[in-house]
């Protein structure tokens, strides 16, 4: 079997401005998401307390409502989770109320309601470590940042670098604009995955700039453009082989991991299927415009080029 | 060309050997077991005990299987829930409160590879179902009180050295004294820096009035920050402990937090219950009339006394009257008596509390004082020594009928009896059992179907080469399983997301080796040399990408909680296994098969295709 039959390469160059265009677009749009609906803060990051209930049969979300409400506890949201059977309910923090005796008096009424109500999971956070664990994120993705520029700068070039880390970190751009749009819960896990798709998209650009690199060195005549056009043709039946395949598997994750995992999964693929897009077609883009040449790659004089540098010049 | 040296195919296969020796515990199912461990410093976990537990259930003819005594207690295994329960009862009557009789569930693995340390994967809370607290510990209550403690002191020491003040209090965390003349002033400074090296002094003049103003030294405030911590740490396990949890984890995290782990714990409301309850520790006076003991445990006891029991199992009748409350302890410390040197206990009392007690013992020498600790309206005689003589200075030290161990206990409870500072939970999160398995199964089954169509696609699309990859990326998830056993790193159900990533992203290093084949072959490279370019050529492709990936995964390590944390672990450990199986050990399998023919005229790697000839042709 083989998928890919091409017969020479293709210009993905010639195209380099409305590859970057439509990128450009989607994350103007993803930004406008984000700045004007935001993003939807799940309870690890805002703080407050999430009850999951299990009836023994459908859950009549009125009687659910009725219960609560006789306790008087101000604003909350109760809906369905996953199954008919499944209640989430949501209590916003409260100041001077404590939260971790909240969990229980609402538990107490469900129950005193429907004895059939089973507690499955309680998560409760407080501001101070809601605070925390969203600084904690921000600071992870800038670290996340910083260490794959610096590798790729030392590994490279600056100009893979800059490129590399404009193309991905427009991914998690992109992804958080979708969390926006479609108001999905940002957690902690959804955190996660952001992150994974961060260093993930980045593998995609290493590759092409490790064929890039090679190239400079094996088409000793060629254009640039040239050179990051036959890169790119000569890699793409690997990127769609793996990414198809790593999207196999995150969705299967999304199928079958069940409601925790779900928003998790739904950042993986978004982000594998951008992370192709930008990895390829707005990094290689963006360093050929750096005006990345053979001398910023090839230098002979130096020997710690790589393992395969000795053996390949001829 | 493409041969493995002999050294490379060992490592290969110790690799594979602890992998498999890991892995195999995971197999086994979790049989219900009793764990029956100490509740006190005191009481000891031996074969004595173990011999005690076997004859209890024996005789109560409970069948168990495989009674086994390790460092957390005694683990006895039982057919089903049923025995289990009816073991556990018996065992909590037989062996009382010294000891905790949790239901727990272990591995059925056979006893010789827990001995060589071949666990199961240690299940989160998300997994197994339980309880996670974290409580922050109130720390400028915890100054507060040292404040308020020097404000005592600072006055008795005031009034014993005779210095003329106008004023001792207490603002915010600073000790403010005022006087009226100067002079007076320096002597109490001299007198205070002596006595208390841990105060820092400023001096401030107001129209009419000199001020010193003490402040506690960063030093000395982390020292009692630090303190209060280790102290409520301390109490939390103790209260922990008489809820009966198996494996219960109780350990700080940062500066002023502790994390209260209780696996398997589905009553939360009790749980939270016994962990912020708040204990008292009094001083009381015997009643030690003829006859009075008697009486009260004949079910009359004389008015305004109680009848409690002590530590070591006697009755004391004890006054109602409460001498001294905790909170006039400073500090207790286990050590020796100077002139006999027995084991003893070294109280420490505040200003007032010294006054009290030597006002109490001038007048009740020869008598006896019981120190009762009073925790949710139970109260306990820690011990009620004899009065031996009036004792001033606040310097107390109880001796006799006590050895170095039960010293180091009643120190630990007179001073771990209340909280050293309140503390206030800020996290909780809490999964049924129900939910737990739940969340295995659907992990399982995440993991299983990606990898089914992983496998299948892989030796569809390159024949031979992509079932070696297949094996490739079976021994990565063998390899990450027993290194996820072996460390017994937490497994959450992001963790288990995890492990489903990190086999999709493995597989890309295979899939770069074998297009590498290919295209090697399509532009007319022989089979060995196409093999070892493909492999060569893709090992810095690899590289880079993966170091870029582990960045990611230990950012997350470093600033991750929870969830997030667990994913990590495993996406990291992912990285190392996958890099091992991926290149090293799927060349290892590629050598074995291709490496000896001499004359290898193809690889199964699925069809090459060349390109029409004219078509563009890489420049050599």
């Amino acid at each position: 079997m083989e998928f890919f039959r091409i017969q020479r390469d293709i210009p993905f160059m010639r195209f380099a401005l409305t590859f970057n265009v439509i990128s450009l677009v989607t994350f103007v749009l993803a930004v406008i998401f984000l700045a004007f609906r935001g993003l939807n803060l799940g309870v690890d990051f805002r703080g407050g307390t999430l009850i999951e209930v299990t009836y023994g049969h459908a859950v009549d979300f009125n009687r659910v409502r009725t219960a609560i409400d006789t306790l008087s506890i101000g604003e909350y949201a109760a809906q369905s989770f996953g199954r008919s059977d499944t209640a989430l309910i949501r209590l916003p923090l409260k100041p001077g109320v404590s939260s971790a005796q909240l969990s229980e008096r609402v538990m107490g009424a469900l129950r005193a309601d429907d004895p059939s109500a089973r507690q499955d999971r309680v998560e409760f956070v407080g501001p101070q470590v809601g605070k925390e664990l969203y600084e904690n994120g921000a600071l992870a993705l800038l670290l996340v940042s910083l260490g794959i520029v610096g590798y790729l700068a030392m590994r490279f070039e600056w100009r893979f670098a800059v490129a590399a880390i404009i193309a991905n970190l427009h991914d998690v751009i992109i992804i958080l604009g979708f969390f926006a749009l479609f108001q999905w819960e940002f957690s902690l896990p959804v955190l996660a995955a952001v992150l994974a798709v961060l260093g993930y998209s980045v593998n995609e650009s290493v590759v092409i700039a490790d064929r890039i690199r090679e190239n400079f060195r094996k088409m000793r005549k060629a254009t640039v453009t040239h050179v990051i056009d036959d890169a790119i043709t000569k890699t793409i039946s690997r990127t769609i082989i793996t990414h198809g395949l790593t999207l196999m598997m995150v969705l299967s994750i999304l199928f079958f991991g069940g409601e925790t995992l779900h928003y998790f999964a739904l950042a993986l693929t978004i982000g594998i299927c951008f992370g192709i897009y930008s990895s390829v077609l707005v990094m290689a883009p963006l360093v050929m415009w750096m005006g990345v040449s053979r001398e910023d790659l090839v230098k002979p004089e130096k020997k710690r080029e790589g393992l395969e540098g000795e053996k390949i010049l001829p | 060309m493409n041969r493995y040296p002999i050294w490379k195919y060992v490592i290969i296969a110790v690799a594979l050997l602890t992998g498999i020796v890991f892995t195999i515990p995971n197999f086994f199912p979790e049989v219900p077991a009793v764990q029956v461990s100490s509740s006190k410093a005191t009481v000891k976990v031996d074969s004595a005990l173990l011999g005690t537990v076997e004859d209890t259930l024996k005789s109560a003819s409970i069948p168990y299987r495989g009674a086994v005594l390790d460092a957390t207690g005694i683990k006895l295994r039982f057919d089903d829930p049923d025995t289990q329960l009816k073991a556990k009862d018996a065992l909590q009557t037989k062996l009382g409160d010294n000891y905790i009789v949790a239901l727990n569930l272990v591995s059925a693995s056979p006893r010789w590879l827990a001995a060589i340390g071949a666990l199961p994967m240690y299940l989160g809370l998300d997994l197994r179902g339980g309880v996670h607290f974290l409580l922050q510990v109130d720390m400028k209550a915890a100054l507060d009180k040292a404040a308020d403690r020097y404000t005592t002191d600072i006055r008795s020491l005031l009034r014993e050295k005779k210095v003329q003040y106008a004023g001792v209090g207490r603002e915010a965390t600073n000790v403010v004294v005022r006087f009226r003349d100067e002079s007076e002033r320096n002597k109490a400074r001299a007198e205070i820096e002596k006595s208390f090296p841990d105060l820092a002094v400023r001096e401030m003049e107001a129209p009419g009035e000199f001020r010193l103003v003490y402040s506690l030294k960063p030093e000395a405030q982390k020292k009692i920050q630090d303190g209060a911590v280790q102290q409520n740490i301390t109490i939390l396990r103790n209260r922990v402990n008489e809820l009966g949890v198996a494996e219960p984890i109780v350990q700080q995290q940062g500066a002023d937090r502790v994390v209260v782990q209780l696996p398997g714990v589905q009553d939360t409301a009790r749980a939270k219950d016994i962990l912020g309850r708040t204990a008292t520790l009094e001083i009381r006076m015997v009643n030690d009339e003829p006859g009075a003991v008697e009486a009260a445990i004949a079910g009359q006891p004389p008015l305004g006394s109680d009848l409690f029991t002590e530590r070591s199992g006697g009755p004391v009748l004890v006054r109602r009257q409460v001498v001294l409350t905790g909170d006039r302890i400073n500090d207790a410390q286990p050590g020796f008596d100077q002139r006999s040197n027995e084991p003893a206990v070294h109280v420490s009392l505040d200003g007032t509390g010294a006054r009290i007690f030597k006002e109490v013992t001038r007048e009740n020498v020869g008598k006896r004082m019981a120190i009762v600790l009073v925790e949710k309206g139970k109260a306990e005689v820690i011990t009620a020594p004899v009065i031996r003589e009036e004792i001033g200075g606040g310097r107390v030290q109880i001796s006799g009928r006590m050895n170095t161990r039960e010293a180091n206990d009643i120190a630990l409870l007179m001073r771990a009896g209340a909280l050293a500072a309140p503390m206030e939970i800020v996290e909780e999160r809490t999964v049924g059992p129900s939910l737990g398995k739940e969340n295995i199964d659907k992990g399982f089954n995440s993991v299983f179907y990606g990898f089914i169509v992983l496998v299948v696609f892989m030796c569809a699309y390159y024949l031979l080469m992509g079932l070696i990859s297949a094996i490739a990326l079976s021994v990565n998830l063998m390899l990450l399983v027993a290194l996820l056993s072996m460390l017994q790193a937490t497994l959450t159900l992001p963790g288990i997301a995890a492990i489903a990533l990190t086999l999709g992203m493995a597989i890309d290093s295979n899939v770069l080796i074998n297009e590498r084949i290919r295209e090697e072959l399509r532009w007319g490279a022989t089979p060995h040399a196409a093999l070892t370019a493909g492999y060569e050529r893709a090992f810095g492709t690899i590289l880079d990408s993966n170091v870029t990936t582990l960045i990611a995964g230990i950012a997350l390590l470093i600033f991750g909680t929870g969830p997030v944390r667990g994913f990590a672990v495993v996406h990291c450990l992912g990285i190392m296994t996958s890099m091992f199986s991926a290149v090293f050990v799927s060349r290892g399998i590629v050598n074995l098969i291709y490496g000896g023919r001499k004359h290898l005229t193809g690889i199964s790697i699925g069809q090459v295709w060349k390109p029409a000839p004219g078509a563009s042709v890489p420049a050599k």
